[in-house]
């Protein structure tokens, strides 16, 4: 891995040189305030949300609505939401979605960018380009939905994986990564025998964990966040991802201007849910990317970065 | 996402049209049956990929041809014998797109949208990564990266949930006020200040993400140059003026010019998801144009006719933005590595 680390920048200064004056008090003040202010942004909105899934009916209706002090610690929003109904079958339908499709993502690019990681193989620049073309002339909307309507994926899962399965970015930047390894390890394989699956899945991939780990990252994101898919493709909806129902508990019927029809919720109750049941949601939907994020994290840099730095 | 975009559009730059150098040497060359023989594993492995771009990317997007018909589904007993059947209609898609005052509309605030997030969005991440560059300890400054970066993979639906959260009419500012016998406001239904919303939510979402590749190009800057300027009597703000920004000008430069090659893009759930709450008038841009022109009242033809019109403007500033980002020499824009 410490070619790999050759690769990121490195960000780390050392303490103040010698020739740089002390900034004024002032001065570190402002950055200061500047920097909390970014980092408060991101962390009070979700700790807000946090409190109020895990407040009660009482203190909910003491704060007036959002709740920011917490009480006491109120499970019966995640008790509601996980006995079954909408979001639990939302919920496993994104799960699915998001591991069946980082599934079929990964090995699809990952052969993709193997297969266009030898410049000199054959076919190889007509292939990277028509690969690369994907960049400049793209579809629009309406015959993008056409095609899968017409292949008959309405209303079927796959229409939330299969249109958006190969992702031409991370396949340049996969392939950028492989192209880094030293030709020498594949030379010596091949001299010893060793086919091209076997190249890739003994050599190729155990050195390319980290940008695997990134991409796949990318994916899985990708996959969970999705909403408008499931507007154009999924009717029915018990089939509905998290991010929809999300939409329907929350965004949906927020003010006077709303002309659509009124979602029913079915599953959960007659009445509309509580802010705590909404905000439950909220949290279940953004569970996975913090828990999924610091194991990636310390890897983005090169993620972005690689795929522009060969060429 | 913007700088994702950014990045990949930087790769075609690099990569896509400009002819890549034949590696062989005269006489190394092998006859093209024996390289075949040899490579027929590799480019197998790009037929699984190669097909689902065929399918739900260049099928596509020669299907935007029925931007010149009367396309009908029920003609046929499937989308294509539909499209072998339906009546070619010349250009008068395109006439009832250009004469519909909604669809200028659209591209209005299409362009609105970017030109104001050029000038209130984009400077952000170089002055937070500058900001960041400049804290010594590695500690904080990591703690607050990974707390900036987080919201980018926030789904857009979890944005806006935040957001009308905390300042919607019934969010946690809009409680406190009332709570306080102070007057109101919500700004998620408001349209005359969506743009300043719907900015703000980018921001939310994007900045500290958008400084990663700006923060590389700092790190990219020789730190002889700063003591060399200080030895000669700069200050931190001459430094900043002189050696900084310099410094990092082949990067914002050439984000600039890809971001204004996709001008008419500013991103589609963001406002499909607030285009109800606000109204169509503020937040219609082209892509919810075709959604709630085309795809919902069936009207395939208009809509592919409005896909191909943002295709076409699209691909010629993509191009545009291209030579200029050559003619500026953009081989420096990754000079960190």
């Amino acid at each position: 891995m410490s070619r790999a680390r050759s690769i990121q920048p490195s960000l780390d200064v050392p303490s103040r040189p010698a020739w740089e004056e002390e900034p004024s008090l002032a001065a570190r003040l402002v950055k200061g305030a500047i920097l909390a202010a970014v980092v408060l942004a991101v962390l009070f909105p979700m700790w807000s949300v946090l409190v109020t899934s895990l407040a009660s009916r009482i203190t909910i209706n003491d704060a007036g609505g959002m709740v920011v002090i917490p009480r006491e610690i109120d499970l019966s929003a995640f008790a509601t939401i996980f006995s079954g109904g909408q979001v639990m079958r939302a919920l496993l339908v994104s799960v699915f979605v998001t591991v069946v499709g980082t599934s079929v993502s990964m090995f699809v690019t990952v052969l993709a960018a193997y297969g266009l990681s030898r410049p000199t193989s054959f076919g190889h620049r007509p292939i990277l380009f028509y690969f690369l073309l994907t960049f400049l002339v793209y579809p629009g909307l309406v015959p993008s939905y056409l095609v899968v309507a017409g292949l008959g994926l309405k209303d079927s899962l796959w229409a939330l994986i299969a249109p958006s399965a190969l992702s031409v970015f991370n396949l340049v930047v996969v392939r950028a990564f492989f192209m880094s390894i030293p030709a020498d390890l594949i030379d010596a394989a091949t001299i010893d025998g060793a086919g091209e699956w076997r190249i890739m899945m003994q050599i190729v991939l155990p050195l390319s964990k980290a940008v695997l780990a990134v991409v796949a990252l990318f994916y899985a994101v990708g996959y969970w966040n999705a909403y408008f898919n499931a507007v154009l493709y999924i009717d029915d909806n018990d089939k509905w991802p998290i991010q929809r129902v999300l939409q329907s508990y929350i965004l949906a019927g927020q003010s006077p201007h709303v002309t659509g029809v009124p979602i029913a919720l079915p599953g959960i109750t007659a009445y509309p849910p509580t802010l705590a049941i909404k905000m439950a949601v909220v949290v279940v939907t953004v569970l996975p990317a913090v828990l999924v994020y610091p194991f990636v994290q310390r890897h983005f840099t090169k993620g972005v970065i690689v795929g522009a730095v060969k060429g | 996402m913007s700088s994702q975009a950014d990045t990949q559009i930087a790769e075609v730059a690099r990569e896509g049209p400009a002819p890549l150098p034949t590696p062989c040497v005269a006489g190394q060359r092998r006859s093209l049956r024996a390289q075949l023989v040899r490579d027929w594993p590799l480019i197998a492995m790009t037929a699984p990929a190669a097909l689902l771009i065929l399918v739900f990317h260049y099928v596509p997007t020669l299907g935007n041809v029925i931007a010149f018909q009367d396309y009908n589904p029920f003609m046929g007993k499937d989308a294509f014998d539909a499209f072998v059947h339906s009546d070619w209609i010349g250009f008068s898609n395109f006439e009832t797109l250009f004469d519909d005052s909604a669809f200028w509309d659209a591209v209005r605030n299409t362009l609105s949208i970017t030109l104001f997030q050029l000038v209130f969005f984009f400077p952000l991440p170089i002055i937070l990564a500058i900001l960041l560059s400049e804290v010594t300890s590695t500690r904080l400054r990591n703690f607050v990266q990974s707390v900036a970066y987080l919201p980018h993979f926030f789904s857009w639906v979890l944005v806006i949930t935040f957001f009308v959260q905390m300042l919607g009419g019934a969010g946690l500012v809009a409680q406190e006020l009332r709570r306080h016998g102070l007057p109101t406001w919500d700004v998620m239904t408001n349209p005359s200040t969506f743009i300043v919303l719907v900015t703000s939510e980018a921001v939310w979402k994007d900045v500290g993400w958008g400084t990663i590749i700006f923060l590389a190009a700092l790190a990219g800057i020789d730190p002889s140059l700063y003591e060399a300027a200080a030895v000669d009597g700069a200050g931190r703000w001459r430094r900043l003026w002189h050696v900084t920004l310099p410094g990092i000008r082949p990067v914002v430069v050439l984000l600039l010019i890809l971001r204004l090659g996709d001008a008419l893009s500013v991103g589609f759930e963001q406002y499909i998801l607030q285009r109800e709450a606000v109204g169509r008038q503020a937040a219609e841009v082209l892509d919810t144009y075709v959604y709630y022109q085309a795809i919902i009242p069936q009207q395939w033809g208009l809509g592919a006719a409005a896909g191909l019109f943002k295709a076409a403007i699209g691909l010629g500033l993509i191009l545009t933005a291209n030579k200029l980002a050559h003619r500026l020499g953009e081989q420096g824009v990754y000079s960190s590595q």
